[in-house]
């Protein structure tokens, strides 16, 4: 089965708002396909409303709403209420930054978004869950340990379980919601390095605090400012050269 | 100037005594409580062991607890010899002594015999009041925690619910008797005298007759779980919200729906809390009389609750001797004697044993349960 989504984000003019609270103002920007785009800011300036934005998560937070603009990816507009969200879902997984494994076992973690989605025969299960954690880089530390508690490992191969949760179900594009920032640098470069192996194949789109990370992992950096897309250029151009003076304050960090 | 010295206290310093004293009395007011309860429960085993326990295998009194309740008779015989028999015993000696004198005759009502019918009825009323409390209890609690915003009119109407569990028992009992024994509708095509309104179903003879359920066992379960609902909901809802938002994102992220999410992802996972209050629960519906008493218990009953019932069915239509209703006619509509003392304090320790043993069952289920899903 092809995509129904190919995975371009293009974000026009948005606005978004919590009740009476502007947490987006008219932000346009275009997400290209596997690539790592990288969003950078100070806390609260809406990285995450955003990223949010693209799977459809704000519909579970009560008042929170697109007022104007349109988000299409891969040509859809995913905004319209006939879009099938769990199917958008299936397509653009997500990473959280408390990584947050099922108590149950390693191997019904990763198949849990399979069996969501109706599939139940055994050898499949098996070679998928098998295929997900190779990609995600947990295949060897785990695979004599499947039937075991998720909860057992540590906080790393945690967040790369859960890495590996959204990619059981193949999805296309990957949002990534500060997933390093409760991890030890270690750990954080292993998450780094399946992101740089899996790029050719999924779009990440990856919110940090470490601007190192940014600079290492990813090919486009946005920069916000409450609730403002400031300045958005390959990293490299970014970081070396930035167009506006809020960005280069902020890598300098001198900012306010 | 920092000096050293002052650290060095000379003396007791003034809060000491004062702390002691503090301790000391919390400490003897909370000994005082378990003392209470201790007596409480000694009594108890003191009077009642005896009647339950025997010195042979296997020390039970498997008579008590599997025979039917009779009268009992007490009496002399010709040769001036005590005889204590149930009803049933009672009239087979009579056959069997055909002719011979009977002196000094009395009967006790309840007291002979075994408890099997209150046991059995008490267990079919916890049974069901549980699962009609589980089930509409966890079902209110899963939409007030998880679908309901959380508006206003949500907050008001926790409170009420939070209020209903303040409500004395005797008022449900009376709730009970005048809805579900009085007034809810049931299917039939011959409705009662005394129904309140008969709505035609246009199916041959059949109506919706709003009749009530009589005095019946489903009238008593359903009576009970409006009482523990409150308690059922308020404790669900608590170990649904206890359930890291975490699980919920990660399956919504995966496209989960919201009802996948809570079915995988937030219900199993607060199973052993719901367990847990559902234990509190489940001895405060073993252990009432009052909402029974109208709905459901008969003092006296020939037949175990599924003897002679024409279709499965009408055992819910059946009245039930229960437990806490049994000990309340020994204690209250009978007079006290050294006959009835058996009957007494043995249905008090039987109950307290099956009360134990309840709580005691659940509290390793939720060990069990909790030390597989810990996060
Ligand atoms: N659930 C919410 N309800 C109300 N306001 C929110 C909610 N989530 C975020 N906000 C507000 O929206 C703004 C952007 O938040 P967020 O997108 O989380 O920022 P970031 O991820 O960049 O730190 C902040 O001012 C924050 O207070
Ligand atoms: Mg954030």
């Amino acid at each position: 089965m092809s995509p129904v989504l190919s995975d371009r984000i293009e974000v026009h003019d948005l606005h978004f708002y919590y009740g009476h609270t502007c947490a987006l103002k008219a932000v346009s920007l275009n997400v290209p396909e596997r690539q790592v785009t990288a969003f950078i800011g100070p806390s609260g300036c809406g990285k995450s409303t955003l990223l949010r934005c693209f799977n459809r998560m704000n519909d579970e937070i009560p008042g929170a709403r697109v007022s104007s603009g349109s988000i299409h990816i891969g040509g859809v507009n995913i905004q319209q209420p006939s879009v099938d969200v769990a199917k958008l879902r299936r397509e653009v997984g997500m990473v959280f930054q408390k990584s947050n494994p099922f108590p149950r076992s390693i191997f019904d973690n990763v198949a849990f978004g399979l069996q969501l989605h109706r599939i139940s025969n055994r050898s499949m299960l098996n070679q998928a869950v098998e295929e997900a954690l190779i990609s995600a880089a947990l295949w060897d530390e785990v695979k004599d340990r499947l039937h075991e508690s998720a909860l057992a490992l540590s906080g790393g191969q945690q967040q790369r379980l859960c890495i590996a949760r959204s990619l059981a179900v193949k999805p296309s594009i990957i949002l990534m919601d500060e997933p390093c920032s409760a991890l030890d640098p270690i750990a954080a470069a292993k998450v780094e390095d399946l992101i740089r192996t899996l790029r050719q194949q999924i779009t990440f789109i990856i919110v940090t605090h470490n601007m190192q990370q940014a600079a290492r992992v990813s090919d486009l950096t946005a920069f916000f400012h409450l609730g403002e897309l400031i300045e958005f250029s390959p990293t490299l151009k970014l970081f070396s050269n930035p167009a506006h003076k809020l960005t280069e304050a902020y890598l300098r960090g001198t900012f306010g | 100037m920092y000096n050293p010295e002052s650290l060095i206290r000379k003396g007791l310093p003034k809060g000491h005594i004062k702390d002691r004293l503090v301790r000391f009395s919390l400490g003897l007011v909370t000994y005082l409580i378990v003392i209470i309860a201790a007596l409480l429960f000694f009594k108890i085993i003191k009077d009642g062991a005896p009647v339950l326990l025997t010195t042979k295998a296997p020390y039970v009194d498997l008579g008590f607890l599997l025979d039917k309740n009779e009268t009992l008779h007490v009496f002399h015989d010709a040769r001036g010899q005590r005889h204590q028999l149930a009803a049933s015993k009672y009239s087979a000696y009579v056959k069997d002594h055909a002719g011979e004198p009977i002196y000094n005759e009395r009967t006790f009502s309840y007291s002979g015999g075994g408890i099997i019918g209150p046991i059995v009825g008490t267990v079919l009323l916890t049974v069901g009041s549980m699962v009609l409390a589980l089930f509409f209890g966890v079902s209110a609690a899963i939409y007030l925690s998880e679908y309901a915003k959380q508006s206003p009119f949500i907050h008001a109407v926790r409170l009420a619910i939070l209020n209903l569990a303040g409500i004395p028992s005797i008022v449900f009992g009376l709730f009970g008797f005048s809805v579900f024994v009085l007034a809810v509708p049931v299917i039939t095509s011959t409705p009662s005298e005394r129904t309140l309104l008969t709505v035609p179903l246009f199916i041959g003879k059949a109506v919706l007759s709003f009749q009530g359920w009589n005095s019946s066992l489903l009238a008593g379960c359903a009576t009970l779980a409006c009482m523990i609902l409150p308690v059922i909901i308020t404790a669900s809802e608590e170990s649904l919200r206890a359930v890291p938002q975490g699980f919920r994102d990660a399956a919504l992220a995966m496209g989960a729906t919201r009802w996948q999410t809570i079915r995988t992802c937030v219900l199993p996972f607060s199973i052993p809390g719901i367990l847990t209050s559902s234990l509190l629960a489940i001895t405060r519906v073993a252990g009432e009389t009052a909402p029974i008493m109208f709905t459901a218990a008969v003092a006296a009953k020939d037949d175990l609750p599924w003897q002679s019932l024409a279709n499965p069915f009408d055992l819910l239509s059946s009245q039930v001797q229960a437990l806490p209703y049994h000990i309340y006619t020994l204690a209250a509509r009978i007079p006290a004697s050294e006959f009835t003392q058996r009957a007494q304090y043995g249905s008090v320790f039987v109950f307290l044993m099956i009360v134990a043993s309840l709580s005691f069952g659940s509290m390793l289920l939720r060990a069990k349960l909790r030390s597989k899903l810990k996060w």
